[in-house]
């Protein structure tokens, strides 16, 4: 199953848009965003803004209470979305809303499991396929608990994208793989989001590592921050991920309670384009 | 539910009791967790590993713990019932006198050693009542390892003397102010830790939930209550227990308790869920009375939590009973039926704190207070005969200063 397309009737939008990345001969950018921080509406304009700020694929966090492996940044932005309502069905209202407007750029679900659970897998992944979702990252179910999503989301037509990380050793990374479609998210520090930077080397020697195992695309996130950043990991894996430095940018547009001020979607988007031209100088491999 | 010849063979080698427990957890901690669970497999088939744990235990922490025939409160709770010629023979499983006050320690013993098993070279643990936390400072001074532990801040204003005590044996006590600071968010942390620091770092969780195997592992360390138990009932009685009672936070300790009486279909088995102000007023951490299934911290079982699936914080005035989760092995006897849980409130656990205190002399922890007070609910009505032993997992010590102050005391 590893390495099915997306829909099961030619390319999915993820292959679609890996494949033209490598045609323009460039890294991607994707950007990480909270689903519903500050609140719904200003939300859905940062998400609407995003592929004209040069986004090449969509995270969309699915807010939730406990994110265990993400740092105060990522936590602090679950939280408010949740307290601005946001819920797990109102995200999927919120993905079905963007693919009204934008029918190309892929959108990834990341997040925890619980929620789900919740909303209930069958039903969560037949909404979520309606919806125009692309694929799906659940931080807590490793491939031990293949049978709880993972199966079944591939069986529906979405992309089961894993995290592979320093501690996927050679033993432990053809486990990672199995059953991984769409591209390969290289979690490239261990730890919890927006703490540690890995080195550029450290990158390029672990996306050289995991290029020996799969044929699917390496993006590698956690740690990366800055535009340059972003050029120097865009240059060695198909893509680069940035969440909490774009989330910080959202966070100096709030007021003391962590209300939108009028700057803050521009202040955001102005951030992703600065990232989105320094990946686009950054010429890959 | 099947029938079942045994229920005490769980869980299975993926770590599912029924359809709890299993391995939720992030892929940078799950070669770690693949590593624990080999390393204690192989553990437990090394006679030096247990009896290493067996000489600490009996010299170091003090078992075995007495099994103490509470005859006042027998009294007291005959003279409650409707008539004269009632009222349940009460025992005390005395785990409040291991050192460090609390049953916590039989499991920070048994990981440990595992953890120098394993070459670690850095102990992190979370706590709520500081029980836990103390406890593992107490191994690490023991065994040389720098210690961390996480306490949300809530619990670290309420349970003051146990940081001091923490801080006196050597570990480092990081304050969590995420959430509303208490257990959940601590193991939050923890895991945030662990993460980060997998290549050194052994993690010695508190109870008998988290990721497998640490629900079966910790149930193993804590089994020495009901195995003793056992004993000494056999010794003082010629028989086994009638019903067995004790208080649910993670459930470490009534699992103890509980585990080697599971196949007894003769002895009956209570846990005791904190209720808060009450389960009518949402404020409470009873999470199989008013929880749903759910996956947290490494396993599925009972949550509390939204319809949306989002965590909520739990409420009691006893600290360690204050997560929103269980062990998943209690919501398999739960949904199996052979364990019943039942709950008590912070006024009802107040009344017992005190009952105990002035009538056998010992201050209890809030923790099996709650215990006590479903004995006081049960015992009245119950035959003279009816042997009934409640673990008495942990001394008070650690409470005074906040029950004073509930109680409306100026120390
Ligand atoms: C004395 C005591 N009893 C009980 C508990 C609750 O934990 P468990 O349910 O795992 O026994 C604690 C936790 O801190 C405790 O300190």
């Amino acid at each position: 199953m590893s390495g099915k397309t997306g829909n099961g009737n030619g390319p999915s939008r993820v292959e679609r848009r890996f494949a033209a990345l490598k045609a323009e001969g460039r890294g991607g950018l994707i950007v990480y965003v909270a689903c519903g921080d500050p609140d719904p509406e200003t939300f859905f304009e940062i998400l609407s803004g995003l592929p004209g700020a040069g986004v090449d694929v969509i995270e969309i966090g699915m807010p939730f209470s406990d994110p265990m492996a993400d740092g105060p940044e990522i936590q602090a932005a679950s939280l408010r979305a949740l307290k601005a309502g946001m819920t797990l069905s109102g995200t999927l209202e919120m993905a079905a809303r963007f693919r009204t407007q934008d029918d190309e750029t892929p959108i990834i679900l990341m997040g925890y499991y619980n929620p789900i659970h919740s909303y209930g897998p069958r039903k969560f992944l037949k909404d979520a396929r309606a919806a125009g979702v692309d694929g799906l990252i659940v931080v807590d179910l490793p491939p031990e608990e293949d049978e709880e999503l993972c199966r079944p989301a591939l069986d529906a037509g979405l992309h089961w994208i894993r995290l592979a990380t320093p501690t996927s050793d050679d033993k432990r990374l053809p486990t990672v793989l199995s059953n991984t479609s769409g591209f390969v998210y290289y979690v490239s520090i261990m730890g919890i989001t927006g703490t540690r930077s890995a080195s550029g080397a450290a990158v390029r020697q672990a996306v050289a590592r995991l290029k020996a195992h799969t044929d699917l695309p390496i993006a590698v996130g956690f740690g990366v921050k800055t535009p340059e950043q972003a050029a120097e990991i865009a240059a060695v894996a198909d893509a680069a991920v940035v969440g909490s430095s774009v989330i910080e940018r959202l966070k100096a547009g709030l007021d003391a309670d962590d209300r939108a001020t009028p700057g803050l979607v521009d202040g955001v988007l102005g951030f992703v384009r600065s990232l989105a031209e320094s990946v686009r100088k950054a010429r890959a491999h | 539910m099947e029938a079942l010849n045994t229920y005490r063979g769980g869980p299975d080698e993926r770590g599912h009791f029924g359809h709890f427990g299993g391995r939720f957890v992030a892929e940078t901690l799950m070669p770690l967790i693949l590593a624990v669970e080999e390393a204690y497999e192989a553990a437990k088939k090394d006679p030096g590993y247990q009896a290493a744990i067996d000489d600490f235990a009996k010299h170091y922490v003090g078992r075995p713990s007495p099994l103490y025939f509470a005859e006042r409160l027998t009294e007291h709770f005959a003279s409650r019932g409707a008539n004269g010629n009632k009222g349940a023979k009460l025992y005390f499983k005395r785990d409040e006198l291991n050192h460090t006050g609390s049953h916590k320690i039989n499991n920070c013993l048994g990981q440990i050693l595992l953890a120098r098993r394993m070459g670690m070279t850095r102990i992190i643990a979370e706590t709520g009542a500081g029980q836990h936390g103390v406890a593992v400072a107490t191994v690490c001074a023991r065994f040389d390892l720098p210690c961390v532990v996480y306490m949300g801040t809530t619990d670290i204003a309420r349970q003051a003397p146990n940081v001091f005590r923490m801080k006196l044996l050597g570990a480092e006590v990081v304050p969590v102010t995420s959430g509303t600071g208490t257990l959940k968010d601590a193991m939050n942390d923890a895991l945030r830790d662990w993460v980060a620091n997998v290549e050194n770092t052994f993690y010695i969780i508190g109870t008998v939930a988290g990721p497998h195997p640490y629900p079966a592992m910790v149930r193993d360390f804590q089994s020495v209550i009901g195995n003793e138990v056992r004993e000494q009932m056999q010794a003082a009685e010629g028989r086994l227990p009638d019903t067995l009672v004790a208080c649910i936070g993670g459930g470490s300790n009534a699992m103890g308790l509980f585990h080697p009486f599971l196949d007894e279909p003769s002895v009956r088995l209570i846990g005791v869920e904190a209720a808060g102000h009450g389960l009518e007023t949402g404020k409470h951490a009873a999470s199989l009375a008013g929880g749903r299934p759910g996956v947290l911290h490494g396993n599925r079982t009972y949550l509390l939590q939204t319809d949306d699936g989002q965590i909520i914080d739990a409420h009691s005035i006893s600290a360690g009973l204050d997560y929103p989760g269980i062990g998943p092995e209690h919501s398999w006897l739960h949904e199996s039926g052979r364990a019943e849980y039942v709950s008590a409130t912070d006024a009802e656990a107040l009344e017992a704190f005190q009952l105990c205190s002035r009538l056998e002399g010992i201050i209890p922890a809030l923790e099996p207070a709650h215990a006590l007070a479903y004995v006081a609910k049960i015992a009245p009505e119950l035959p003279k005969d009816h042997l009934m032993v409640m673990n008495l997992c942990g001394r008070g010590d650690k409470d005074v200063f906040s029950v004073a102050e509930v109680l409306g005391v100026e120390l």
